[in-house]
């Protein structure tokens, strides 16, 4: 991923700015500036997530693309943020111990890196909050 | 608009194929497919290609023009067109080419798909299939294409009573009915040991579930059914062709476990064609894993969710059920050239609807139906067939 690719999303990755439509309350995580339901009508603003949410589903990646094989395994989930809105992201802890209905809350971490000297990425993953 | 025939077919064998390049591929696809039609190039109208990732796979995009080119058709200028939608590039293409003879545009069209995959390693496939879900927000944490539907696995056993056995025996048919087709990947018979003791890919998924990194290529042709008969005694009617997309990730679905594209397309294609689930003799559904085998045969109506996978154990979807699932050996057996896949599976139907597929024959089969999904269930294309 491009510098600029990375920059440009450095908002949303680390510190979870979306948006809340103050119409109908309905939050966008990734940010959307255009409420699907309220359309013209929608007053969308920006928004900071609590980063609290709830394991939907998981799994646990124990083949990788090559950016993250020396991270395998590692437990990755769908989650549903307190606000609504669901993301895929990283659980760091013992990947058996995720679990559907596990309370998460987000993290800064280092994601991945591109090779020895290039690009470091980092961004949310999510903790056990129990 | 007016009804369309397919009149020829044809598929390479699908593997690791080594000595073969992307272009070796289409065009023996391409000659194969004009062969069994008794056509030449010079009857061509028209070409669409389903490609995934040329750019990825081996640094080459604008595929269309070369197809034509190196199908030596560069001279008769005609239009080819490259048609994308992840895994169901093939799917698409199809469609594209039975809208284009339909319309009234164009008469003899060809529609092939094409993936070299073994060009690149392992890391960089599954990189480059991650393409097919969201880069910014799925890819770029660290998910892999077998790892969401890994997810989808693990949300469908916590909501239904699908055993891990069930699962695997998904794998198990689709490598018995591999083993009688002459193109398919993986000729040799599994059990749900061999499945359920394979190394694990993303929990609960396993080697076994997961459809192979493959090479090949598939081309049919389509006409007017009403000219049909000028190159071909057994024509096989498109009855529907249907398309739909939902949401690029799958955290932002409805559902997890069910694929509304398919339902939408499916739903469709049924009431296009007039007919219900319970017509269909024989369907090609996208099995890239074990668990979408199960969702599909759901999710296409052939039965209520949660029942798949025991219908499954009963035989129900074997060479011999009531609703024989993947008689190629679907993606997981036949092999899964991403861009390929929906051609071949058209190839498939057509060879069982008339009556050519020796040892794996579903007697009597008159309706068939193909499934062909882009990514996590972002794009679905849904075709029927009639003889």
């Amino acid at each position: 991923m491009s510098v600029a690719r990375f920059w440009r999303k450095i908002p949303q990755r680390y510190n979870l700015i979306g948006t809340v439509c103050k119409t109908c309350g309905r939050h966008f995580f990734p940010p959307r500036s255009f409420c699907p339901d309220c359309r013209r009508n929608g007053n969308v603003v920006e928004y900071k997530f609590k980063g609290t949410g709830t394991v939907v589903t998981h799994t646990i990646i124990r083949t990788a693309s090559d950016q993250f094989e020396d991270l395998t395994p590692y437990a990755l989930a769908i989650v549903q943020l307190d606000e609504g809105p669901r993301i895929t992201a990283q659980i760091v802890c013992t990947p058996e111990d995720v679990k559907i209905g596990m309370r998460v809350k987000g993290t800064f971490r280092r994601i991945a890196a591109d090779g020895a000297s290039g690009v470091i990425y980092y961004g949310t993953k999510y903790v056990p909050d129990e | 608009m007016r009804d369309v025939a397919v009149i020829g077919i044809g598929c390479t064998p699908f593997g690791e194929k080594w000595g073969s390049s992307f272009r070796d591929l289409f065009v023996e696809a391409g000659t194969l497919a004009l062969d069994d039609a008794n056509l030449s190039g010079e009857d061509i109208d028209a070409m669409y290609v389903g490609n995934m990732s040329a750019g990825r796979f081996i640094e080459q995009e604008h595929i269309g023009a070369l197809i034509a080119d190196y199908s030596g058709l560069s001279t008769r200028h005609i239009p080819s067109t490259r048609v994308e939608a992840a895994c169901a590039s093939g799917g698409l293409s199809f469609r594209q080419a039975v809208i284009a003879v339909a319309s009234g545009m164009e008469d003899i069209v060809v529609a092939a798909g094409v993936e070299k995959m073994t060009d690149v390693g392992t890391g960089a496939s599954v990189d480059a299939l991650a393409g097919a879900a969201d880069r910014e927000w799925e890819g770029f944490v660290g998910a892999t294409f077998p790892g969401l539907y890994a997810m989808i696995a693990t949300d469908y056993m916590s909501r239904y009573p699908l055993t891990r056995e069930q699962l695997a025996q998904v794998a198990v048919k689709n490598h018995y009915n591999g083993a009688r087709n002459p193109i398919a990947q993986f000729q040799q018979e599994i059990t749900i040991e061999t499945v359920l003791r394979s190394s694990l890919v993303a929990d609960p998924l396993r080697l076994f579930d997961c459809s192979p990194i493959t090479d090949g290529a598939a081309a049919v042709i389509v006409a007017p059914f009403d000219r049909a008969r000028e190159f071909t005694d057994t024509p096989i009617r498109v009855l529907a062709s249907e398309q739909a997309s939902d949401t690029i990730t799958l955290h932002d679905r409805r559902d997890i476990s069910t694929l509304d594209a398919t339902v939408a397309a499916g739903q469709r294609a049924f009431k296009t064609a007039r007919i219900t689930p319970k017509e269909i003799d024989l369907v090609e559904v996208h099995d890239c894993f074990t668990i979408a085998e199960i969702c599909a045969i759901e999710d296409l109506g052939f039965c209520k969710k949660g029942e798949a996978g025991m219908l499954t154990m009963e035989g129900v979807t074997a060479l011999n059920g009531d609703l024989p699932v993947n008689t190629s050996g679907g993606l997981k057996a036949c092999g899964h050239p991403v861009g390929a896949t929906g051609i071949k599976q058209v190839y498939e139907i057509v060879t069982q609807l008339r009556g050519d597929a020796k040892g794996r024959q579903i007697d009597g089969a008159k309706i068939g139906m193909t499934h062909n999904v882009g990514g996590t269930g972002a794009t679905v294309a849904v075709h029927i067939f009639g003889v």
